[in-house]
């Protein structure tokens, strides 16, 4: 008995060897080759987890939502009910000439939780008579998103971590509810955007199908889309965790949903619900629509996954295609690894040359203007300048006037002064006989004083004072 | 004057431009689970985390950083042999391992520095240094810059660095200045003061404000910066830690001896036994929570988004003027196989 104890004992041992030996080996494989020590006791990094999502809180996260699907195919109200709150989007109409996407940002918070949610809407979807065009500006939108993120990250001086992404996380594509298959523009759309975005396609409006039509409708689209060769999105199957309700869930697609913006009284609760003669579709209930699976999976699951998918693999699959369009090259033609660097070099130097053409073209303009410029004002000068030779002019002359006219004052004054002095010897001579004589001479010389005062005050030059 | 056309401004790509709103919510929609799916993703993809420890030999780097991790990472030099010669300039080891807590794997590196500081002429002697730690910023441009690219790009770059400082009690040295100067502007710097049992507390807060002043007055940023802190709740937290704690005075030791019925790590003296996780003794414990418990995660974003980004503009900025960088370096990588 005892050796079969230790017999056992013995296998017991090797066999905890050897499972040790595979996992310790297992380990390594996983680890790249580096060694995994036993820790002698508690570090603390278990916390790392919390504290990258504590920073990512801080930053707030973005969510961006893209809808695709006829006017009228109930996009607006879906996304209002799967957020629970009214979003402000006004109703379009049917006769737009072409596709527009219409983006709106939105920040919403739950617990300490900060989303910037971005819904875009694709408006006058399928409206058209002629629909070659319908998808190409959708194609063109999602590749302005990447091209912008892409910019950034090229930047020299870039600043990633506080970039807003607008990049497309999921694109829900909204399928008529006819009953029967996919029409051709959703085919030729979906297929156009699989390799661009994550698609999750769902039936709009659900409540016009009946359960065993509905069945018959997923499988057609489903068949459909595979022998066509559309790669939707299939939620992730390799954490264990959520692989089994995500099987389960990639069975489900496409979703069949109902929204409604209004609420119903159901028992003693109000719950959103469509209500018609016959009934009631209450949305958030399984057994009438699968509104309740989108939202667990859109938001409550995979969103992470969503935005993981973009990023590593949509992203750079544009990044690849688009760098090798500039140019770029990880071989060079002599099958040498060509430095991204030295691209980047002859490129910078090309821009180099393109700026200094600009600015060389700039400083002519600036040349140019500061010529015409100052032309105008040299010609004003000269206006200036003759109008003021003018007016000189035109003041010697009047100058010249007053001093003739003076002059001739002068010399009216001086024969006046000369009268007056030989009145006065005449005066001083005979004492008698000139008391008349002076008198009248006197009036005479009043008489003339009083006309040389008058013509003076005329002239305003002169003043004579009197004697 | 005249003034000139403004260049027509750029359209922008997209076609409208978005307008916030904040939308009231009414009921739970699930948004906060986003946590919960980050969370798992972080755990199943495992953390990097590069640290250096510099220093002249004898102040017990290894062993710190033993104590740190709680395991073996860094092998302690037995000092040199007459046989082996001194090395003649500065030798960069980096040892890598994997370790686990809580679910959570991390991949460590410790980068040690045998030479630093230990020649006649020291002159220059953070130079390989530098340039170790910029070629790990230029490994991760190349690949971050390929065309084709990996889904994770390995992270080599120095996380952190941890420069021992003599506790002479009296102030630095010129060569921990002169070090401290040329690295923290292209890595994250934290001082510390080892082997710390050799001082009183008074010493040591004396010892600990002139090293704080003589760092300010140099114009060293070490570890927290002053520039990065992000918000006012940041700001206060790191201040307190920059006014008061930093340069953690340490005692490092992977021996445990029975201190009041509990094994504890320490070191043993004829006057007592000097307890590393006391905070009465010393500030080991600060120093492993401020690194590990609170800052890791801050310590590799500062990294990634700021001395990172410094080197990369730099380096595309200059006009391919710069030599290439010398594949033949002192390095050894060593994964302890």
């Amino acid at each position: 008995e005892q050796t079969n104890c230790d017999l056992f004992s013995v296998y017991g041992f090797h066999l905890g060897l050897f499972t040790l030996f595979r996992s310790y080996s297992f380990l390594q494989n996983k680890n790249d080759g580096y060694r995994t020590l036993p820790l002698s006791g508690h570090v603390g990094f278990g916390s790392l987890p919390d504290q990258l999502v504590k920073k990512s809180i801080k930053q707030g996260f973005c969510f961006n939502i893209l809808c695709i699907g006829e006017t009228g195919s109930g996009k607006s109200t879906l996304i209002n009910s799967l957020f629970n709150t009214t979003f402000d989007d006004p109703v379009s109409s049917h006769f737009l000439p072409s596709v527009k996407l219409r983006a709106q940002t939105y920040e919403l918070q739950e617990a300490n939780v900060l989303l910037k949610l971005t819904i875009v809407n694709t408006v006058g979807f399928g409206d058209q008579i002629n629909k070659e065009n319908s998808y190409q500006p959708i194609v063109d939108y999602i590749d302005a998103q990447f091209e912008a993120y892409l910019q950034e990250e090229l930047k020299i001086k870039r600043s990633l971590f506080s970039y807003h992404d607008t990049r497309i996380h999921v694109c829900l594509y909204f399928i008529s509810p006819t009953g029967h298959s996919l029409k051709t523009l959703d085919l030729l759309a979906m297929k156009s955007l699989d390799s661009k975005v994550n698609i999750i396609p769902i039936i709009g409006k659900a409540d016009s199908i009946s359960k065993t039509e509905l069945q018959k409708f997923k499988n057609k689209i489903m068949s459909e889309l595979v022998s066509n060769g559309v790669q939707i999105y299939q939620f992730p199957t390799d954490d264990e965790t959520i692989s089994k309700i995500n099987t389960i869930m990639n069975g489900h697609l496409p979703f069949a949903v109902v929204g409604s913006t209004e609420e119903v009284r159901i028992g003693n609760k109000m719950v959103r619900a469509r209500q018609y003669p016959w009934g009631i579709v209450q949305v958030e209930n399984e057994n009438h629509c699968d509104f309740v699976k989108l939202r667990e999976m859109l938001i409550c699951t995979n969103m992470e996954d969503l935005r993981e998918q973009t990023h590593a693999r949509h992203y750079e699959l544009y990044r690849r295609c688009r760098l090798e369009e500039m140019g770029f090259r990880d071989i060079g033609p002599e099958n040498k690894p060509v430095s991204l660097q030295e691209a980047y070099e002859a490129k910078r130097h090309e821009f180099y040359l393109e700026l200094q053409r600009k600015e060389e073209e700039m400083r002519q303009q600036f040349v140019q203007r500061v010529k015409e410029k100052e032309a105008i004002l040299k010609e004003a000068e000269q206006k200036v300048h003759a109008k003021f030779e003018e007016r000189m002019l035109a003041l010697q002359e009047v100058k010249l006037k007053l001093e003739k006219k003076k002059k001739v004052l002068e010399d009216e004054i001086a024969m006046f002064v000369e009268k007056k002095a030989n009145a006065e010897v005449l005066q001083s001579q005979p004492s008698v006989s000139t008391p008349l004589l002076s008198l009248k001479k006197d009036k005479d010389r009043k008489k003339y004083v009083l006309m040389l005062v008058i013509r003076g005050s005329k002239k305003k030059f002169l003043h004579i004072s009197l004697l | 004057m005249s003034e000139l056309v403004p260049e027509p401004r750029q359209k922008p790509v997209v076609p409208m431009k978005p307008v916030g709103i904040n939308a009231n919510l009414l009921g739970y929609i699930g948004i906060d689970t986003i946590i919960e799916q980050m969370r798992k993703k972080t755990m199943k993809t495992g953390f990097d985390f590069n640290i250096m420890v510099v220093g002249q030999s004898g102040l017990g780097k290894s062993t710190l950083v033993n104590t740190l991790f709680k395991s073996q990472v860094s092998r302690k030099s037995s000092g040199w042999n007459r046989e082996e010669k001194i090395p003649k300039t500065v030798e960069i080891k980096a040892i890598g391992h994997v370790i686990e807590e809580g679910g959570v794997k991390m991949k460590l590196t410790v980068i040690d520095t045998p030479g630093f500081g230990d020649q006649i002429n020291n002159e220059n002697c953070w130079e390989p240094i530098e340039k170790y730690i910029n070629e790990q910023y230029e490994k991760f441009l190349k690949e971050e810059v390929n065309i084709a690219r990996k889904k994770r790009i390995p992270d080599t770059r120095v996380h952190c660095c941890l420069y021992f400082i003599s506790p002479t009690g009296h102030s630095l040295r010129p060569l921990d200045l002169e070090f401290m100067k040329h690295l923290s502007k292209v890595v994250n710097i934290i001082p510390v003061i080892a082997k710390a049992d050799t001082m009183t507390l008074e010493e040591k807060t004396e010892f600990k404000q002139r090293v704080r002043k003589e760092l300010e007055v140099n114009g060293i940023e070490f570890y927290p910066q002053k520039e990065f802190d992000e918000d006012l709740e940041d700001k206060t937290e790191n201040d307190k830690i920059r006014q008061e704690s930093m340069p953690f005075a340490v005692v490092g030791s992977d021996k445990e001896y029975q201190v009041n019925g509990k094994r504890v790590l320490g070191r043993k003296t004829p006057w007592g036994i000097i307890e590393v996780e006391n905070l009465t003794h010393c500030e080991f414990a600060l120093l492993r929570d401020f690194v590990i418990r609170t800052h890791l995660q801050d310590l590799k974003e500062v990294t990634h988004n700021i001395h990172y980004e410094t080197y990369r503009a730099k380096r595309l900025n200059d006009n391919g003027g710069l030599p290439p960088m010398t594949v033949e370096t002192e390095e050894n990588h060593e994964s302890n196989l």
